[in-house]
């Protein structure tokens, strides 16, 4: 039967983490950092500069363009004439400062000491190179998607390209994948997996939102917003403009034509269009999440081949899509009805046929069809109908675990954002101190009353450097984290598609017994009129017609019957071979996360070690004997 | 824990060594403290050993016990005492009451104590001073009685003090910024004396938020480890074979991880936020300092103007009214030794603060720079701990990596 708590994973997989993550640090200062892989425009600021002076100041001589995150929170004072504070110079007298009793080594702040690949022990080349996170085609490329400029905060974190988004990765990681592999004994965990299904659509981006004034409709002025699709293949590249409607109609028509199969599901409708359709965020926020549905229904193997995807991003111009293109599937609705029409209910089944065959235009979400499925089942066959008798163990087991699993997914979900929260907060209080320090180290040096106050700026300087870098490690991390932890919302995502390819089951089951239990009771009642009629001589003339009619009747309920057992069949098989599909990926998948995740963690673990352990031989002088 | 904190207690905190110094030596550890008395009236008592070549001590080794207020009593004296010199801060009551008998807090408590009367103990004027010896030398009756009999504002609970405190604050403010409008010192070193203090104490008030925030950070962080690896664990359940045992690995270092930032939560408090805070003390002591130099300044200016006052008078009368110079004359005598005395007195105060921020200066370069070094440390074990537990997961992985293909 249905799960009983089936409401609850639908907050769940709309915020993917993305959107929980907006969520969750919605109203502080957030860096945004995940951007780097998720494409998502921030339009450059201008609050950055005196954070920027600032780094330009605690890094010497590097010129850096990279800026440090997005100070929603105004950074300490830092006034306007930071950058002319010759830091320089003042360090130098304070390095030949006669009352300096402190010995201070030249080596400090400017750089780390070099790192060569060569070193067993170090796990992240440090050459310099460009990001391979960034995307080329990110239509708003701001500063914040940029890599930091200099070279000993860069190096490339690990990914793999086929992680989560398929073959739309793939292209631009061959750069990563060639300079990770010079790392030292690391290779081995990042070689690349050949992609999972060569797609035949190599890249979907979904971009330029356009408002469109509703001219069908003259009595009430309406607007929608379209949507460009590109979609590459390896030979030529298509372009169509779609609304968030023909996103339904797709999802719909590939719901009815692939019963049984694990639908990645649509992106919720979310808000009700008038009150925030305004608004530029929401509209983008609908574009990342439009474009990664089309890219998991373009990696899935059946999908990908379908006809409706291909319409939807091929075609241009109105969308086509033929109500129902399976024909099983299409018998079947008259067959589902069919016993209904025969008992008299024939109005309510135009009502719900007429409603199927505009599903998109009522703006129904897949909640509310879920809601109302599962309301028809209690109503319908609650009662003196038999309810469903699922007898296949193995499957009713596949589900209970599966059920596990999701519940397991839900919870790990909710750690890792809660693990990449923690590790953004310490990022963003590492930075916060090591700009209370850039501030001390000012103050002291121009407020000089004693020189050995240049020597203890000098020191404060270290750990405000120290500090500010560390911070941007720990950002690094965070959004590699982010990346890898995705996996969990994905696949918590993936569960609902499969809750969804196991009701189809159920129902279609339902409906195969529900048409037995018809047939049987026509024909009980075909056998009482023939017996009845029977004894009549010559025969009961409409008695004999009512029996004609039953056995038309009985002859258009087995057909259905007919297709409606082939078509459970089929879904059974599309279960079996989905869930085998989803065991074989959820290991890879997995194994990426795993990783990618300890990958990175170590790598950053050990360039924050590096910083700090410089920070304290620069300090140590202070140890007493 | 209390063998570790045994290991640490007997050294001498303060970087001015006095053994360095013509062989004479005074240390002194403040020891784990033991809980006496009960329910409100329950307070913790710190054995304090004192060791010692000193001609003027009863002995090599002396054992004492004494309480918190003992050591604030020995503050207060002191500050009385040596007007002009910045007296070492005593380590903060916990603010909050339940946390009065943590662990934790006690072990925190009892570093700030040992830190605070080494101090004393190594500064060149205060370690000769009378109360001290008193405080490291004499039994808890003594002490107990000394501590009622003291007169004045010092004479109430240490709660109180936190109020006086806050007065004298307003008053140091009051006085040094002028709101009071009194006579005034104005040389311009003075005031940028005056305005470095009081901007520093911003500025590190700041760095010690930061820095008390990065603890909690850090214990935060640990805790999320902590649920990460649970959360994990369960979702390596539901895996089978080797893949779910990579899981409940990954897990079980995320558990253990949370330990290592707990650790180093432990130690940015203890090595990295408290100096910090004692520098914010021992600028609010300056300040304290402040607020004697001007009533001394003050009280030097008005007693000046009174005996030149006084002076005309006298030479009025030396024309006028014979009969009462004679009286007059002592009067003006007696102003002029108070004026001469209450200017020497400034002028002492004014030689000792100079001394004393020489020293200060100094003595916080190294003690920051102590600091620092001790959060660095931590962060780079911290760092090399999170790698190397991380790094050893890489090899199981990989095997599952193989096997699965």
């Amino acid at each position: 039967m249905y799960w009983a708590n089936s409401d609850w994973a639908w907050d769940k997989i709309e915020g993917d983490f993305l959107t929980c993550y907006l969520r969750v640090t919605a109203g502080k200062c957030n860096p945004l950092s995940f951007s780097r892989h998720r494409n998502f425009p921030i339009s450059s600021d201008s609050e950055i500069s005196s954070k920027e002076k600032t780094e330009k100041m605690m890094m010497g001589s590097e010129t850096t363009e990279h800026t440090f995150g997005t100070p929603q929170k105004s950074p300490p004072s830092l006034p306007e004439d930071m950058e002319t504070l010759n830091l320089s110079d003042v360090y130098k007298s304070a390095i030949s400062s006669p009352s300096s009793s402190v010995t201070i080594t030249n080596s400090s702040i400017h750089s780390l000491p070099p790192i060569t690949t060569s070193d067993p022990h170090l796990l992240i080349s440090t050459q310099p190179q460009s990001s391979p996170l960034r995307n080329p085609k990110s239509p708003n490329s701001s500063p914040f998607l940029d890599p930091p400029s200099y070279a000993d905060v860069v190096f490339s974190p690990f990914h793999n390209s086929n992680n989560d988004n398929g073959n739309s990765d793939s292209v631009e990681s061959s750069s990563a994948s060639s300079s990770t592999s010079t790392v030292l004994g690391i290779t081995s965990y990042i070689s690349e997996r050949p992609p999972r299904s060569s797609s035949i659509y190599r890249e979907i981006s979904v971009s330029d939102p356009r408002k469109v004034q509703d001219s069908s409709n003259t009595l009430v002025t309406s607007t929608y917003v379209t949507y460009l699709i590109s979609t590459r293949t390896s030979d030529t590249e298509y372009k169509v403009r779609r609304r968030f409607r023909d996103v339904v109609t797709l999802s719909d028509r590939l719901a009815e034509a692939y019963r049984g199969f694990f639908i990645p599901v649509r992106p919720d409708k979310g808000v009700v269009e008038g009150q925030i359709m305004q608004q530029q965020d929401f509209i983008n926020q609908r574009r990342l999440a439009l474009e990664k549905y089309l890219r998991r229904l373009s990696v899935h193997p059946a999908i990908e081949k379908s006809r409706e995807l291909g319409i939807f991003l091929q075609v241009d111009g109105k969308l086509q899509l033929p109500m129902t293109t399976d024909v099983a599937s299409r018998m079947l609705d008259g067959a589902v009805r069919l016993p209904k029409q025969l008992f008299g209910e024939v109005r309510e089944g135009c009502v719900a046929q007429n409603e199927v065959a505009q599903p998109a235009k009522g703006g129904r979400d897949l909640l509310r069809i879920f809601k109302e499925l599962k309301q028809s089942m209690t109503n319908d066959w609650s009662g003196t109908k038999p309810s469903v008798i699922e007898e296949d163990k193995q499957f009713l087991e596949m589900k209970e675990k599966v059920q596990d699993l999701e519940q397991q997914l839900s919870t790990s979900s909710q750690q890792a954002e809660g693990l990449v929260k923690a590790q953004q907060d310490i990022c963003e209080t590492m930075r916060d101190l090591g700009f209370a320090f850039v501030n001390l180290t000012k103050f002291e040096t121009e407020n000089t009353l004693d020189d050995i106050q240049k020597v203890r700026a000098v020191e404060i300087r270290r750990v405000a450097t120290a500090s500010v870098k560390a911070s941007r490690f720990y950002q690094e991390l965070t959004s590699q984290t982010m990346k890898y932890l995705d996996t969990l919302h994905e696949y918590l995502g993936k569960m609902l598609a499969i809750r969804v390819a196991f009701s189809d089951r159920t129902n279609a089951l339902l409906t195969v017994q529900t048409l037995l239990s018809d047939l049987n009771s026509f024909q009980l009642k075909a056998e009482k009129l023939k017996a009845a009629s029977s004894k009549i001589f010559g025969g009961d003339r409409s008695r004999l017609r009512k029996v004609e009619e039953l056995k038309e009747t009985i002859r258009i309920t087995e057909d259905a019957k007919k297709v409606a057992l082939e078509e459970y069949e089929r879904i059974k098989e599309n279960n079996s071979t989905e869930l085998e599909r989803l065991g074989r990926e959820k290991k890879d998948d997995f194994l990426d996360m795993l990783k990618g995740f300890v990958v990175n963690q170590v790598g950053y673990a050990e360039r924050i070690a590096l910083v700090w352990e410089q920070a304290a031989q620069e300090t140590s002088v202070y140890v007493k004997q | 824990m209390a063998t570790i904190v045994a290991q640490n207690s007997p050294q001498v905190q303060s970087p001015r060594s006095p053994q360095s110094q013509n062989m004479l030596f005074l240390t002194v550890s403040v020891m784990d403290p033991d809980k006496r008395g009960t329910g409100v009236q329950a307070y913790m008592s710190y054995p304090v050993i004192t060791k010692t070549n000193l001609p003027d001590y009863k002995g090599p080794e002396i054992t004492v016990e004494r309480r918190y207020s003992d050591f604030v009593w020995l503050r207060d004296r002191l500050f009385e005492k040596y007007k002009g010199i910045f007296i070492p801060p005593v380590p903060e009551k916990s603010a909050v009451e339940k946390f009065r008998f943590s662990a934790e807090f006690i072990d925190m408590r009892r570093q700030g104590l040992n830190v605070y009367i080494n101090r004393i103990a190594s500064h060149p004027e205060l370690r000769q001073s009378e109360d001290l010896k008193t405080f490291l030398q004499e039994d808890g009756e003594t002490m107990e009685r000394l501590r009622f009999q003291e007169t004045g504002i010092f004479n109430r609970k240490p709660s109180d003090l936190i109020q006086i405190f806050k007065d004298v604050q307003s008053k140091v403010s009051d006085v040094v910024l002028g709101k009071e409008k009194p006579v005034e010192e104005t040389t311009p070193e003075y005031e940028k004396l005056k305005r470095y203090i009081y901007e520093l104490e911003d500025h590190l008030a700041e760095a010690q938020k930061q820095a008390y925030r990065m603890v909690k950070r850090h214990k935060e962080l640990g805790q999320s480890l902590l649920d990460f690896g649970k959360a994990i664990k369960l979702l390596g359940a539901c895996e089978g074979e080797s893949l779910g045992k990579a899981f409940s690995e990954l897990g079980t270092k995320s558990e253990s991880l949370s330990h290592k930032f707990e650790d180093e939560a432990r130690n940015l408090l203890m090595n990295f936020e408290e100096p910090l805070k004692d520098y914010v003390h021992d600028v609010q002591s300056i300040k304290a300092t402040m607020v004697e130099r001007a009533n001394a300044f003050k009280l030097k200016c008005e007693l000046s103007e009174t005996t030149k006052l006084k002076e005309i008078n006298l030479e009025k009368l030396m024309l006028v009214r014979s009969d009462k110079v004679g009286e007059a004359e002592i009067e003006y005598r007696k102003l002029n030794t108070e004026s001469e005395e209450a200017t020497r007195r400034f002028e002492l105060i004014v030689k000792l603060m100079d001394e004393e921020m020489v020293r200060f200066q100094e003595e916080k370069t190294t003690d920051l720079g102590l600091a620092f070094h001790e959060f660095a440390k931590g962060q780079a074990k911290l760092g090399k701990d999170i790698a190397t537990a991380w790094r050893s997961l890489l090899p199981k992985i990989e095997a599952c990596s193989v096997s699965s293909h």
